[in-house]
């Protein structure tokens, strides 16, 4: 591609549909927001796909090597002569990935939300605050510096926390919208600070150079005076807080707590924002430095390593007792997200070291799919129904037969179940963890059992659970269009030879072998289906009998583990009770009343010595008698 | 160019005031006198760029001196470099947005907008000056109108305000005036007051650079003579709100800027640890009593603290790239607040509240008005694309380039103080601007007026501009 300056229309098109509709769409173009925002979106994924076909098949190889393309470079900010923010485009592997996988759902969602949102009073506000998710969302995966991506970081929270909010006059949906934003900027600031150390380690801003210099300055501490704080290395303090940063963003725990509240959002949003894109944008972080979170410090791979595996792991047991059908879904993306990130940490030296790299981003891609596909079946379940509450649903499999099959498609990609997606992308994910870590892939092992178990038991209650009633339910074309095409990735995306495109050397490999290891994963699932089937399938009181005899994990799981008490202990508590509230009270009374106190004492003085001048001669006289007596015996006193 | 235009202009409209008569022929008289000078700062702006694309490699441009009082060396004497570039065109676009808000300020409005020219004529003047004495005759000239403005148009304890508001500056302003004699008598050679050629010997500087810089410090809230800033700002009128906020802590930040890195280097960075310490109290601690407050005017003067705090702590830090990043906090911080203080002001005409609990749903009923509030708030905490973002951002960048620990230390809490920023910023606009409609007499409300409206575009555009495209503030200010 000799031109490649088009590819800014990719992030662009959705930008101008953002501006369009944020000046216009209110009163003048309101009818046909949609159908605008749908259209720029549709050029923007149609030049995706030409960019992933011109990349992995014409102009991105380079002597048998996926290599970085600098598409676009502008200077956007400089600070001093060698760290300066540039607006660059990079294409290679897994930024062109991305791209497809962001365009290629938010245009999914784009249509679906046609039929899905109309007749909403802010329809038009919604296309816009999605065109400028989509917007962000793109420039931060194709960003090549590292403060490039930090404000597209940013931008994405704020569409997030705009979304998040778009039912404005809930007051459920006004504070989950403010937790998302500020429990995301708490994380973030450990981003930032590790962006201040990082860059001023390697005198750059830029990813590539960033990461080559980093590495050198590991390789040859001589070079660097590599300073350290508390025994660690300063570059491995960054690289924790930039881990921070992506966590927060992604989920993790003890940072996802944003996560299920956001579910208040329009559950197309949800699907877009909270399942295929945004939240991944953590794994994204730490796989675009991966050779940094791999190489320098063993320490910092085994913080991912097992941050992501609790997550998975907790997340999959709360997803057991939820019963808001959304809530559901969102601890499984937090589950899953944490699988992608254990495996960005199972480097190990030996055979096939970054197994894990290729294999979390392949999760990634394939997780969008059918994770995006569960929330926009829930939507139109939630439609149905006017409930998330899974006690209110039930029987469905004869109204909605296609959101049945695509439901039922996205749980067993989910579960693991061959041959669907989600199969081999896990598969390989467990393979890197058997590799690395025993226990980790135990966690593992087991997550995927209780996540073939909670997806059950939740494809059981909506659609079985009570007799089948109710007649077939018309969707529109703009409705069941995005679920066929995305249960047709759900279905088909696993046999994309992953390894062929994406490895952390850029050099293509052959595909992982998939044999006996695949035997006990896809086991434990079908043990989890079955016992969702014996426990769900039909009406019965075994679930309230399986969790009496669980009482204690149960009802510990089903308040989330009280994390979100305890957060609230500490900002409303501590933070705003002992801090926010004294230095309110020291300002007002202490600060305030000493410059006060200045000017009440100054005027005082002024009363108490007002008196002296009192144009009265006689008084003159005796001050100047008392003067000239107090100098007399003065000069007196020092002369002799 | 010649830059004494810059104060003849508004004084022309203060005298083509006096004779006018009508409301209609002082409001749009007053517009057509800020307008005129806006044009006239981007004609500056223009021919100050043409000149250094062409090479010029002077200090300052366009100077024009002419004796004042030669016994005692006092000239007229002005000059611009980039910086002041910079703040004369806030100056002019927070005045036309400070004018667009008073369209309908109740008695006297003929007064009202002669004093806010006034103000705006010692504002552009001390942006201008080059002699000490001119630059301390301007800040005066900007003082003194405040009162009247608060006392006269003000709200609630507005006589007690206007009387604090103008004690602290004036106490401020005797510091300054102390510092500049001990200059004047203790320079080398001839005494001179031309600033930028001025470098007392270090002994001096020691003993004057404190009175100096803690003067100019109380008129951008250096921690702990803020105090003025909440209940000053919170009784003003909305357009002398703007001023102040907008133009008047800048004097301050401009005047500290000047001493302590133009003036006065080595004694700036003798004392630096001690304005590094304030400045990180007044951001986390503003930050902190932001939180608790509950009157929307309360909110952003105390954020004015936590956020003029890092203009000082840039100055503190004295980087290069920390002294770019605080002429743009200063540029970011004079429109964002004057945008903020316009959004209040047109909430508070209407429902005639300024209290949190007591509003709700704003949204839903002045569309435009909550849409501006919500912008103004995403700029005060950083967002990117917004112009609070990237001096914030270079801010940082700066101080992190100092290496003792305890500056980098100050650089995480400063960094810190944006998660609290984000907590009391999204606070305020989910209590007032989304959420249920509290009261029902709110729903018969009206949105924002076409000069109202002109005004927040006006300021956001200046937002927009320097978020969107920073890389041309930058290069101003490095010229």
């Amino acid at each position: 591609m000799p031109n490649t300056a088009y590819i800014i229309l990719i992030p662009l098109l959705p930008f101008i549909g953002f501006v369009i509709l944020g000046l216009f769409g209110r009163k003048y173009i309101r009818s046909f927001a949609g159908a605008i925002a749908t259209g720029l979106l549709l050029v923007s994924t149609a030049l995706s796909l030409w960019v992933a076909y011109w990349y992995f098949f014409v102009g991105g190889m380079v002597n048998g090597a996926y290599r970085p393309v600098t598409a676009l470079k502008l200077e956007w900010l400089s600070f001093s002569h060698d760290l300066s923010i540039d607006m660059s485009i990079i294409l290679d592997p897994i930024s062109v990935m991305m791209i497809v996988v962001v365009s290629l759902v938010s245009l999914m969602v784009h249509l679906f939300s046609l039929s899905y949102m109309k007749g909403e009073e802010r329809f038009a506000t919604y296309y816009a605050f999605l065109g400028l998710f989509t917007f962000s969302m793109l420039g931060l995966v194709v960003s090549g510096n590292i403060f490039e991506i930090y404000i597209f970081w940013e931008l994405v929270g704020c569409s997030s926390y705009l979304l998040i909010g778009y039912y404005y006059d809930r007051p459920t949906a006004v504070a989950a919208a403010k937790k998302a934003f500020i429990v995301t900027r708490f994380a973030d600031l450990g981003f930032l600070v590790g962006i201040l150390i990082l860059s001023f380690q390697a005198h750059t801003l830029d990813f590539n150079i960033l990461i080559s210099r980093l590495l050198s300055a590991v390789m040859n501490p001589s070079d660097a005076g590599l300073a350290s704080f508390w025994g660690v290395s300063l570059i491995s303090w960054g690289l924790i807080l930039v881990f921070i940063g992506g966590a927060g963003k992604s989920a993790l725990f003890p940072l996802h707590i944003w996560l299920p509240d956001a579910m208040e959002g329009p559950t197309p949003v949800s699907a877009l924002i909270h399942a295929a894109t945004m939240v991944v944008a953590g794994v994204y972080l730490v796989a675009r430095l991966y050779l940094l979170y791999a190489l320098i410090d063993p320490a910092v791979t085994q913080i991912i390593l097992y941050a992501g595996a609790i997550s998975a792991l907790l997340a999959a047991i709360i997803a057991c007792t939820q019963t808001d059908i959304k809530r559901v879904l969102a601890y499984s993306t937090m589950s899953q997200i944490g699988y992608m990130m254990f495996a960005l940490g199972t480097y190990h030296p030996g055979e096939d070291p970054a197994l894990g790299y290729t294999a979390s981003l392949f999760h990634l891609f394939t997780h969008a799919f059918f994770k995006a596909l569960l929330f926009l079946c829930a939507g139109v379940i939630i439609h149905n129904i006017h409930s998330n509450e899974m006690k209110d649903m039930g029987g469905l499999r004869k109204s909605l037969p296609l959101t049945h099959a695509c439901f039922l498609i996205a749980c067993l990609a989910i579960a693991g179940i061959p041959p669907f997606a989600g199969f081999f992308s896990k598969e390989e994910i467990l393979l890197a963890a058997w590799n690395s870590n025993k226990l980790v892939y135990g966690i593992g092992l087991f997550t995927s059992g209780l996540t073939a178990f909670y997806m059950f038991r939740l494809y059981f209650s909506v659609f079985w659970h009570k007799p089948a009633t109710g007649h077939r339910h018309r969707q529109p074309l703009v409705e069941s269009l995005p679920l066929v095409i995305l249960a047709l990735g759900a279905v088909f995306a696993g046999f994309i030879p992953f390894s062929r495109f994406v490895t952390a050397s850029g050099f293509p490999d052959k595909p992982s072998g998939i044999g006996t290891n695949a035997i006990a994963p896809v086991l434990i699932a079908a043990v989890g289906i079955g016992i969702a089937a014996w426990l769900y399938a039909k009406a019965s009181d075994r679930p309230a009998k399986a969790a009496a005899s669980l009482r204690g994990l149960y009802t510990f799981a089903y308040h989330k583990f009280y994390i979100d008490e305890l957060y609230l202990f500490i900002t409303k508590k501590i933070i705003f009770n002992c801090i926010g509230r004294p230095a309110a009270w020291i300002d007002r009374n202490i600060v305030d009343g000493f410059i006060n106190g200045v000017a009440i004492t100054t005027g005082r003085i002024s009363t108490a010595i007002k008196g002296v001048q009192s144009g009265r001669v006689q008084d003159y006289a005796w001050f100047f008698f008392i003067g000239i007596a107090g100098l007399a015996v003065l000069f007196i006193y020092i002369v002799t | 160019m010649n830059l004494s235009i810059l104060v003849i202009v508004p004084l022309l409209t203060v005298l083509a005031l006096l004779f006018s008569r009508g409301q209609n022929a002082i409001r749009w008289l007053s517009f057509a006198g800020v307008t005129v000078q806006l044009v006239l700062s981007f004609v500056l702006l223009a021919v100050f760029w043409k000149e250094r694309a062409a090479g010029n490699p002077v200090s300052m441009l366009f100077e024009y001196r002419h004796a004042w009082f030669s016994a005692l060396n006092i000239d007229y004497h002005v000059g611009v470099d980039g910086i002041s570039v910079a703040m004369i065109l806030l100056t002019a676009v927070i005045m036309v947005g400070a004018v667009l808000v008073s369209w309908k300020i109740g008695p006297h409005s003929r007064v009202f907008f002669i004093l806010l020219l006034l103000l705006s004529a010692g504002a552009y003047g001390f942006f201008i000056s080059l002699d000490l004495f001119t630059l301390f005759f301007f800040l005066e000239i900007s003082v003194i109108p405040k009162f009247l403005l608060i006392g006269i148009w003000g709200s609630g304890k507005k006589e007690y305000a206007a009387l604090k508001l103008a004690l602290m500056l004036m106490a401020g302003s005797a510091l300054v005036f102390i510092g500049i004699l001990g200059i004047y008598y203790n320079s080398y050679g001839p005494p001179s007051l031309y600033w930028p050629d001025i470098h007392p010997a270090v002994s001096v500087q020691r003993i004057f650079f404190p009175f100096l810089f803690v003067g100019f410090g109380i008129f951008t809230a250096l921690f702990p003579f803020h105090t003025w800033v909440p209940d000053g700002h919170s009784s003003a009128p909305t357009a002398a709100s703007m001023f102040l906020a907008g133009i008047s802590m800048k004097l301050g930040g401009y005047g500290c800027l000047r001493v302590a890195i133009y003036m006065m280097p080595a004694a700036a960075a003798e004392y630096s640890p001690y304005i590094i310490g304030l400045a990180t109290i007044a951001i986390v601690y503003g930050a902190f009593a932001t939180m608790m407050q509950k009157d929307l005017k309360y909110i952003n003067a105390y954020s004015s603290v936590s956020h003029c705090g890092f203009i000082l702590l840039a100055i503190g830090m004295g980087t290069r790239t920390a002294i770019v990043g605080a002429v743009m906090q200063m540029i970011s911080h004079g429109l964002m607040t004057a945008l903020f203080f316009a959004a209040i002001g047109m909430i508070y005409d209407r429902t005639h509240t300024r209290l949190v609990e007591k509003l709700g749903g704003l949204l839903k009923i002045m569309p435009f008005t909550a849409t501006i509030f919500v912008i103004a708030g995403l700029c005060s905490l950083g967002l990117p694309g917004l112009s609070g973002f990237v001096a914030e951002m270079t801010i940082f960048m700066g101080s992190w380039q100092r290496p003792e620990t305890a500056s980098r230390l100050a650089t995480i809490l400063a960094c810190a103080s944006i998660v609290i920023t984000a907590v009391y910023i999204l606070r305020a606009t989910g209590q007032t601007i989304m959420g249920p409609i509290k009261d029902p007499q709110y729903n018969s409300l009206t949105d924002a007026s076409w000069n109202e409206k002109l005004a927040g575009v006006l300021l956001i555009a200046g937002i927009v501009v320097i978020g969107v495209a920073p890389f041309w503030l930058n290069q101003l200010i490095n010229k």
